[in-house]
């Protein structure tokens, strides 16, 4: 009989000799889920912008898919807020701003100068950053677009109904006449989103719209997004990855390379993108690994 | 790139799974060398130091525990605490086996083996090379070397096979080394057992690598 030999390396030659986190690349096959938006709501081509000569965003195309919530992330200054506004044109109110390429909502390009930018801005609503109600009754707040545009029917339904859905209404009903300023910053938050409700948007544009608030607040308003998202088409811009992640279906990250000017780098699902993102920067920038 | 305490962390446990990954190298080494030299000792040793490996394998399952509550870490570093989870285990288990070998070591040592070792020891030399394939794959993030550990698992099945074929044959011949053969034929079990854990850390590299677990395990037993 033979003596069987087992060989033993005094130490284990699988000891890692690098640990070089650039060769812990994202190669090979990724999740088997299908990307394709079949149903868009908007649908960015070649979108550029430039304040002046600087050119702050390049050719970023992709579609918002109609009834989600699609997360802009990136970097400071990648061009994420430049682009949300130009869904609804607010940057035509900076002067010296000039654009190229096509923004379709549904089949009509709303760059094109025959659409009407404050009809545009009833039908994609935005929600800011720091809560901006105007320093007038909560009821107000909610009515004044429709006021604007000539609503005929019954405003007292028209106001509950919006705070209701802005999971607002059990806490100021008994204070409707009382300033807007007065409510909480998380309060106001969703009073500003009641306010772009009342008018019967079909998107919602939200900048950061958490990022002044305590984690209460922030945890009520990424809930209401995602109720929201069954009637609404949200776009949210979020520097936090958790957000993104928690409440978003789908996620773009931009970056700005040199040259400044903010590109798409990728955009898919949102749990893709969260665990197996397919370009490095984005791995890099999820993993706070820059930025 | 800044190295923050989470990414040294993270290197720190990278560094612990083939550590303990070592040590489960060294028990399945000890048992077959316990079998073979007929070193009751040395089987004994090999089943007291399997809860070290428990103990370890704890340890990280913990530090697990906390860097995935302490850091919500996304993508790689998601991918990799996931993969460290899977792969611990595994190594336990493997180390498992390594201790069943130490007790049927331990059983059978006192007589002259009841059928040649050969087929036994080259299901372990197979099953250790599995095993460093697979955590050198994990530490290279190579997938090519992660599904040749899954290939070559077919080769250990097929070990198998014939090791049964022979102890079983052995028995028949020889009615008396049924006991001695039936032990052995537990050996190889472990064996092929370990093969499997080794193919299921290949799977968890592949996984690390790519964001997709694949289903590399389809062995007949
Ligand atoms: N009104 C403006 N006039 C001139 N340049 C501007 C204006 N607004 C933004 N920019 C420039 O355009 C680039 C993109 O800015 P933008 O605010 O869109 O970035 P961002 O990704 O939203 O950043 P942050 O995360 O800090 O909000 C930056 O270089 C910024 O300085
Ligand atoms: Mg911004």
């Amino acid at each position: 009989m033979t003596q069987p030999h087992i060989d033993t390396p005094a130490t284990p030659h699988w000891r890692p000799l690098s640990r070089s986190r650039a060769s812990a690349a994202t190669q090979g096959a990724v999740g088997a889920e299908t990307d394709e938006i079949t149903d868009a709501a908007i649908e960015a081509k070649e979108i550029s912008l430039w304040y002046g000569s600087a050119q702050a965003i390049g050719d970023i195309t992709l579609k918002i898919e109609r009834h989600r919530v699609t997360a802009l992330i990136g970097p400071s200054g990648c061009g994420k807020s430049t682009f949300l506004r130009c869904m609804n044109r607010m940057n035509d109110l900076i002067p010296s701003v000039r654009m190229t390429g096509e923004l379709f909502l549904d089949d009509q390009n709303i760059l094109d100068q025959s659409v009407d930018p404050v009809e545009l801005r009833r039908v994609v609503g935005m929600v800011f950053q720091k809560p901006n109600p105007f320093p007038k009754s909560v009821y107000d707040n909610v009515a004044f677009g429709a006021r604007i545009n000539g609503y005929k029917g019954n405003y007292d339904e028209l106001v509950q109904h919006a705070l209701e859905r802005a999971a607002l209404w059990d806490e100021v009903k008994d204070k409707l006449h009382t300033s807007g300023l007065a409510l909480s910053g998380g309060q106001q938050q969703r009073l500003c989103i009641a306010r772009a409700l009342a008018v019967n948007p079909q998107v919602i544009l939200m900048d950061e719209p958490c990022s002044a608030l305590d984690p209460i607040a922030t945890q009520r308003i990424e809930d209401l997004m995602r109720e929201l998202a069954e009637d609404y088409t949200i776009v949210v811009v979020t520097h936090n990855m958790q957000q993104a992640a928690r409440v978003s279906d789908r996620t773009a990250f931009m970056l700005a390379r040199e040259d400044r000017v903010g590109r798409l780098v990728e955009y898919g699902l949102t749990e893709q993108i969260f665990t197996a993102p397919r370009d490095q920067r984005t791995e890099a920038y999820i993993t706070g690994r820059f930025g | 790139m800044t190295l923050t305490r989470f990414n040294r962390e993270l290197t720190v446990l990278e560094a612990d799974v083939l550590e303990l990954g070592a040590m489960v190298d060294r028990q399945i080494d000890r048992a077959m060398r316990a079998l073979v030299d007929r070193d009751i000792p040395l089987a004994r040793a090999v089943i007291r130091d399997d809860g070290e490996l428990n103990r370890a394998r704890f340890h990280l399952d913990n530090v697990c525990l906390s860097l995935l509550a302490q850091n919500a870490p996304y993508a790689g570093d998601l991918r990799l605490i996931l993969a460290v989870l899977g792969i611990v285990t595994e190594l336990e288990r493997a180390g498992d086996h390594a201790e069943g070998i130490g007790r049927i070591v331990v059983l059978i040592a006192g007589a002259p083996p009841a059928a040649p070792l050969d087929e036994l020891a080259e299901m372990a030399r197979r099953a250790r090379r599995m095993l460093s394939d697979a955590l050198d794959a994990f530490a290279r993030r190579d997938p090519e070397l992660a599904y040749r550990v899954g290939r070559d698992d077919d080769g250990v099945d097929a070990l198998y096979d014939r090791a049964y074929r022979t102890l079983v044959d052995a028995m028949i011949a020889r009615p008396s080394a049924v006991e001695g053969c039936t032990r052995l034929l537990w050996v190889s079990h472990n064996l092929e057992r370990i093969a499997d854990r080794s193919t299921n850390i290949a799977e968890r590299v592949v996984f690390l690598v790519s964001g997709t677990l694949p289903q590399m395990n389809v062995s007949s037993h």
